[in-house]
């Protein structure tokens, strides 16, 4: 501990400062996972409950192409990200195209057994036992920045969480494809009108989602070492709460929520009880639902009849 | 005059069966016929049907997505336990402590929460089930993440029985009744049942509060039967299989509950060796049923009286 040298004010800050490095590697994969969530839903009106678990599916493409392929930490990632952005067009085409018309509790239930299908097909598939991530794909190293540890995962998991959110942010911004985006997630009919096939804008908004939360699935094998077929749920959710919390459907809005979510997190473990750290998840959802439906970043549109 | 004559004689009908049904079964069980293994699927046959219709009644015929009911069952489970393992009271008042605590939730969780809508109640239901069942692991009085073990078994078949059918009879009366219509109208418009005066908010916590009360009389019978309780049991998968069970037998249809409830049980019983095909499973259920019949195997319909006359031909 190095930092127990120091005495008074710099260890309290110090150890502060610690947290929040801890927390910005956490909130970095929320929010990766959040913005699927929140993409998806800006553009059809559903909660993909199923989210959370192609993270689950993205952990173990990349589990297995290292241990089977013995590719590395990127390629693994990379890997990950086409299987789930296939997985996650298919999951749209069989389960929720259909539901396109039908009420939004239809489609959510839809959603809820996905999901569930997903966590046992799994299991079915390899088993519900947890599976080591493989230390060799990633050898431990730590930094000592003037009595702030870093490790070489947290450097990993932040820049390769930067990077693939600024190349999100130009796909949305720069390209046509973004462009037709964001114009059916403000007007479906508009859209059609101006010529934008809706099916496959929806169809990519799904694979770029997926491909996030693989990302974020390989990152999460990375931080916690070992992934199950039950990985996904809790912090599915948690990242749902994020996205909710920066005001569902806002881009911004769920990376800013997923890094509040993060370091929320580690401080709540860090200072006060690790019990109560999922607690903490639902409790905000809860604050914010009452208080602040629409989100940090949300505005009111109010309800047309 | 011979209206009420027919409806007195079709009542009597109607609980002769009832009675009968029970007292075959009750003879079975004294007979020593049903052995431990159908005793127990007869128990979460009834606890399941207590649930599935408690849930309906939110679910369905509120139309308000409920993710939560497993939390209201774990109140229920560690109220009654707590009233007759710590406190030595007769099983009588732990169940009316079950009943009260669930419902004491259910208010305290809806009046906040039925103010949003669709999928963000859904979401809030589940956080709260979600929060009461982490907050029971903290709570080193009833033995945190352990639960208690060693609960008398106190449950029979006659309490049981009758327990399910004063849920039923309960819910079927609610939503027969002025209540019920408020109830349904604001599943069916809520606009628009606002617009005719109805206080929208005081009946959604209304069925929400009278749901989550048997849920909790679900908990407690639960708990005294199955010797062990931990709030592990009570996660949100749990909510997710009454889920299946309301959404299979039909959003709004009672006796859609029930056979749903009576089928997932079976079924249950029969995958007991298989756990994982049963979530498969149980998710195709779910993904078949929303694209190819969104409203259930029964629909809103009930299955009764009228349905034997159509199906046998008989007379008006």
């Amino acid at each position: 501990m190095p930092f127990t040298v120091y005495k008074g004010e710099v260890a309290i800050m110090l150890e502060f400062l610690q947290q929040l490095v801890n927390g910005l590697s956490l909130g970095a994969i929320y929010a990766l996972i959040a913005l699927g969530y929140t993409m998806v839903y800006g553009i059809i009106m559903l909660i993909n409950f199923a989210h959370g678990d192609i993270m689950m599916v993205g952990a173990f493409v990349g589990f297995y192409s290292i241990t089977l392929l013995g590719t590395n930490i990127v390629m693994a990632m990379i890997f990950a990200m086409i299987a789930c952005a296939v997985l996650g067009v298919l999951i749209e085409k069989i389960a929720y195209r259909p539901l396109r018309k039908s009420t939004r509790i239809a489609a959510l239930i839809t959603a809820i057994g996905m999901s569930l299908f997903l966590e046992y097909m799994t299991i079915f598939l390899i088993g519900p036992q947890q599976k080591v991530f493989p230390h060799s794909a990633f050898p431990h190293k730590e930094y000592d920045l003037m009595g702030l540890l870093i490790t070489n995962k947290d450097i990993f998991i932040i820049i390769s969480a930067v990077v693939l959110m600024l190349i999100l942010q130009y796909i949305i911004k720069m390209t046509k494809t973004g462009k037709a985006m964001r114009a059916v997630s403000v007007d479906r009919e508009a859209a059609v009108l101006m010529g934008i096939s809706v099916d496959k804008t929806i169809s990519i908004t799904f694979a770029i989602g997926s491909a996030l939360a693989a990302a974020a699935g390989v990152m999460v094998g990375v931080y916690y070492n070992t992934i199950n077929p039950l990985m996904g749920i809790i912090p599915g959710l948690k990242a749902f709460v994020a996205a909710v919390l920066g005001g569902i459907g806002i881009i911004p809005g769920a990376m800013v929520g997923g890094f509040v979510m993060g370091i929320l997190e580690t401080f709540v473990s860090g200072y006060g009880s690790s019990l109560y750290r999922d607690a903490v998840a639902f409790g905000v959802l809860v604050l914010i639902l009452l208080i602040k439906p629409t989100g940090l970043f949300g505005k009111d549109t109010g309800e047309k009849v | 005059m011979q209206e009420t004559k027919h409806k007195l004689i079709r009542f009597c009908g109607e609980v002769l069966v009832l009675v009968a049904l029970f007292t075959v079964i009750q003879y079975l069980i004294t007979a020593g016929m049903l052995d431990m293994y159908y005793q127990i699927n007869l128990t979460s046959m009834c606890i399941n049907i207590i649930l599935a219709v408690s849930l309906n009644l939110i679910n369905g015929f509120t139309g308000q997505l409920s993710l939560g009911h497993a939390g209201f069952m774990a109140v229920g489970a560690y109220s009654s336990v707590i009233m007759t393992q710590f406190l030595g009271q007769p099983f009588a008042i732990g169940i009316l402590a079950a009943c009260a605590a669930a419902a004491v939730a259910g208010f305290i969780i809806g009046v906040p929460t039925l103010r949003l809508k669709g999928d963000y109640l859904a979401i809030a239901t589940l956080a709260f089930g979600e929060i009461i069942r982490v907050v029971l692991m903290n709570i080193d009085y009833v033995n945190g993440p352990a639960g208690i073990v060693g609960i008398d078994k106190l449950t029979t078949w006659p309490l049981l029985y009758w327990s399910m059918i004063i849920t039923i009879l309960v819910v079927v009366n609610l939503i027969n009744s002025s209540y019920g219509r408020a109830i349904v109208s604001v599943r069916e418009d809520e606009v628009a049942a606002e617009l005719m005066g109805i206080n929208t908010t005081r009946y959604k916590v209304i069925a929400f509060v009278i749901g989550a009360m048997f849920a909790g009389l679900a908990g407690a019978l639960y708990a005294h039967f199955f010797y062990i309780i931990k709030p592990e049991t009570f996660n949100f998968l749990k909510s997710f299989d009454i889920l299946v069970m309301v959404v299979l037998g039909g959003l709004g249809s009672t006796t859609g509950a029930i056979i749903a409830a009576i089928f997932i049980t079976v079924l249950t019983a029969a995958l007991q060796s298989f756990p994982a095909i049963r979530m498969i499973l149980y998710a195709l259920i779910l993904i078949i049923v929303m694209i190819y019949r969104p409203q259930g195997l029964m629909g809103n319909k009930e299955f009764g009286r009228e349905t034997l006359n159509r199906i046998w031909g008989g007379r008006r």
